[in-house]
């Protein structure tokens, strides 16, 4: 058409702010790629199985009836804890785990949500109930975890706190499974 | 007054009205939770107080005063008298009534379940039911803003709508988009169950749901910030606006990248796979860049203001910048707060990384460094700006505003830096007490009772804040002042209609939302076997069962 106006030169000012557009676009692909390296390098997944268990029948049968929750040996050398987290305890309240073994730890909830968190590691997952949440760790240090509830659950949920010792492989091996769900030996 | 003002001022009362009694709040839960005493030690208080800061903050705070910001601004920027007044005080109305529903049931004791809910934890119907009406009073305000800027196009075909019109309506859809997740929430799973026509919640699909509003509700906060920094800023500074379309951009940005990536707050739950875990991870970063073309943009605004001051040389503009305007230093003090949260945040929206801090003290600090922080700060200085604008009184005095902000900041930064620690070494957040005799608890101790310090601040700033607004109220009448807004470095008569509108952009986000929630949501009604909870009542009656 020949009525309409020439293009208008890009200004200036806006040339400039496109360059840093185009900067902080580079700077974001530059983290993003960091992101997905370290996580699959690391092998780090958050729970993400999408497992589901009906909340109230679960305590009846399949693998969350009460003698079959804590730590079970796998034929394979690692270690599987099944726990329940409900208002306002885990069931069991203490563990006893192995050092330097691979762990999966399945948790699921009758009841409310709750979190769980083992602190100074980065086993860390949200319990939500109709699902089991499932994640893996491996300890590198003996010593004595705190798993506090991270979750609101309810009035008593800052007195959800667990505990889990961590001992040398070979005393664990020696523990029969019943002393396994205790913590007497500290 | 004119009825704007009038309009504009319930808003604002109501906010800061409720403001004050919930940072009084926040404050004694800080010493609850610390090693020191505290008055009225009782765990079934703390979580009563916490619902009710989170309520308060989160919903009557923020949305109060969007609203009455919106008003103001549709009216100053286009330039003549708002359409709807009527309905906009029939919405504060039912806002308001809302609040007062709300805010009873939880003094009541019958609604502890914090202001997200936690489905399947249910309250009493009332506390839903007043959190709706709030949620339901704003969306007038959302259709009234978008029937201004469309009636005032119309009158002025071809012509860019003003930016902080356009801004705000960028806001009014973002939340309009924001809140039909909590309203799905409500009505899907938390209504039946609450009026009892329902005996199971699903847990997963709540949380799913509450997750589209979960993240982009705080950009609906933070546009206040985000639209003083472009349009009143810099005048304030004695500046001018960067780049218009830019700024339109940048608005437009917010509105698309910050809805489809609410899964972010739920990578640590079992109940989505890997796949939409990391594509809404992957738009995720997305969001960080309107946020950094901002920074961009405001340090060129206050840049041309300083040398207009005459600063010369690299930094010398830094310094010639009016550090007495509030609004100017109120943003010096937010970019301070929103650089350190913003690297908080980049931890928790890191996939992996996110587990190490994940429902730990760091989030508590990170959205209170961000929120409470680089963005209530800004509603200080932009209540500081309009006042005079709405009562034709002069602000008294801009001397104590500016003790008023400093100590905000310090508060800010002396409760969250150690909140930040505490959680790297694995402090739980939203718990009422703490074991201080247990070795691992103990190490947070003396981080607990320095935030208690800061929240001590934090209260008699938010002291300050009321006495200043009330104090100006009794002041002579001088000429009501004209609201100055922002002229561009080169203003252009003409703008691409695709940066004027928002029907391209609203059918990108609905695009975007289908695809990145389409099925996470749809595998609950679909795909997945029945695994839903019955509710566990947090009533009154059932605290003393559990409590005898």
């Amino acid at each position: 058409m020949a009525e309409s106006p020439p293009r208008e030169p890009e200004p200036p000012t806006e040339r400039t702010e496109r360059r840093w557009l185009l900067a902080m676009c580079l700077l974001l692909a530059v983290m993003m790629a960091v992101v997905v390296a370290t996580s699959l390098a690391h092998a780090l997944h958050p729970p993400s199985n999408v497992e589901t268990i009906d909340p109230l029948s679960l305590h009846l049968a399949g693998e969350f009836v009460e003698n079959n929750l804590g730590a079970a040996l796998e034929p394979d050398g690692s270690v599987t804890v099944r726990l329940l987290a409900q208002q306002y305890s885990f069931v069991p309240n203490c563990l006893i785990l192995p050092a330097d073994t691979s762990i999966k730890f399945r948790i699921t909830s009758p009841d409310v949500i709750h979190g769980f968190l083992l602190v100074g590691t980065n086993v860390n997952t949200m319990v939500v109930p109709g699902f089991v949440a499932e994640v893996r760790t491996r300890f590198a240090a003996v010593g004595d975890y705190t798993m506090p509830c991270h979750e609101y659950c309810g009035l008593a949920h800052h007195d959800m706190w667990a505990r889990v010792a961590v001992v040398p492989k070979d005393q664990f091996s020696q523990l029969g499974s019943t002393q396994r769900r205790r913590c007497a030996i500290h | 007054m004119p009825s704007i003002s009038r309009l504009a001022l319930a808003h604002f009362w109501v906010a800061f009205g409720l403001f004050l009694p919930a940072v009084v709040l926040g404050a004694w839960q800080m010493l609850m939770r610390s090693p020191l005493p505290a008055p009225l030690d009782d765990p079934n208080l703390y979580y009563v107080s916490m619902t009710l800061h989170g309520t308060v903050m989160a919903y009557v705070l923020t949305t109060f005063f969007i609203m009455g910001f919106g008003y103001t601004l549709a009216a100053a920027s286009l330039g003549r008298p708002l359409r709807g007044s009527r309905a906009a005080w029939v919405g504060f109305a039912i806002c308001l009534i809302g609040t007062l529903i709300a805010a009873a049931t939880v003094l009541s004791g019958r609604a502890t379940v914090l202001y997200t809910f936690y489905p399947p934890l249910l309250a009493s119907a009332w506390y839903y039911a007043g959190v709706f009406l709030v949620v339901a009073g704003s969306l007038i305000w959302v259709v009234l803003m978008v029937i201004n800027m469309l009636a005032w196009k119309r009158d002025h075909p071809g012509a860019p709508v003003p930016l902080a019109m356009f801004a705000v309506t960028a806001t009014a859809y973002l939340w309009a988009w924001s809140a039909s997740g909590v309203a799905a929430e409500m009505l899907g799973v938390i209504g039946p169950a609450a009026l009892g026509g329902s005996t199971r919640m699903d847990a997963g699909l709540a949380r799913t749901l509450f997750s589209v509003t979960l993240h982009s509700i705080v950009y609906f906060w933070l546009m206040p910030a985000y639209i003083a920094y472009y349009t009143l800023l810099p005048p304030a500074a004695g500046g001018r606006l960067y780049s218009d379309r830019m700024a339109r951009l940048t608005f437009i940005m917010f509105l698309v990248f910050s809805l489809p990536v609410g899964m972010h707050h739920l990578f640590a739950d079992p109940e989505h796979g890997d796949g939409f875990k990391f594509l809404q991870a992957f738009f995720t970063f997305f969001v960080v860049l309107p946020t950094l073309m901002t920074v961009f943009s405001v340090c060129a605004s206050l840049e041309s203001g300083g040398r207009a001051h005459g600063g010369r040389g690299l930094f010398g503009w830094i310094r010639t910048l009016p550090w007495e305007e509030p609004m100017v230093l109120a943003t010096g003090l937010s970019l301070l707060m929103l650089g350190l949260g913003g690297l908080g945040g980049i931890v928790n929206m890191s996939y992996a990384m996110n587990s190490m801090i994940h429902n730990t003290s760091w989030v508590t600090a990170h959205f209170h460094l961000i929120f409470g922080g680089a963005v209530v700060i800004m509603y200080f200085a932009i209540a500081y700006e309009l006042w005079p604008h709405l009562t034709g009184k002069p602000l008294r005095s801009k001397r104590s505003a500016r003790w008023q902000l400093w100590s905000w900041f310090w508060g800010m930064l002396i409760t969250t830096v150690p909140w930040h620690i505490a959680g790297l070494l694995g402090q739980p957040r939203r718990a009422a007490a703490f074991d201080y005799r247990m070795p691992a608890v103990a190490r947070w101790a003396t981080l607990v009772d320095i935030s208690v310090i800061g929240g001590a601040i934090l209260l008699v700033s938010a002291l300050l804040l009321v006495f200043i607004l009330l104090r100006s109220l009794f002041g002579a009448r001088t000429n009501e002042s004209a609201l100055p807004f922002a002229v561009a470095l080169r203003p252009s008569s003409r703008i691409a209609p695709a940066l004027n509108s928002f029907a391209l952009w609203n059918s990108i986000v609905l695009a975007l939302m289908i695809a990145a929630y389409g099925y996470p949501i749809a595998q609950f009604l679909f795909v997945l076997p029945p695994h839903s909870a019955p509710p566990a009542e947090l009533t009154r009656s059932a605290a003393r069962a559990q409590f005898p």
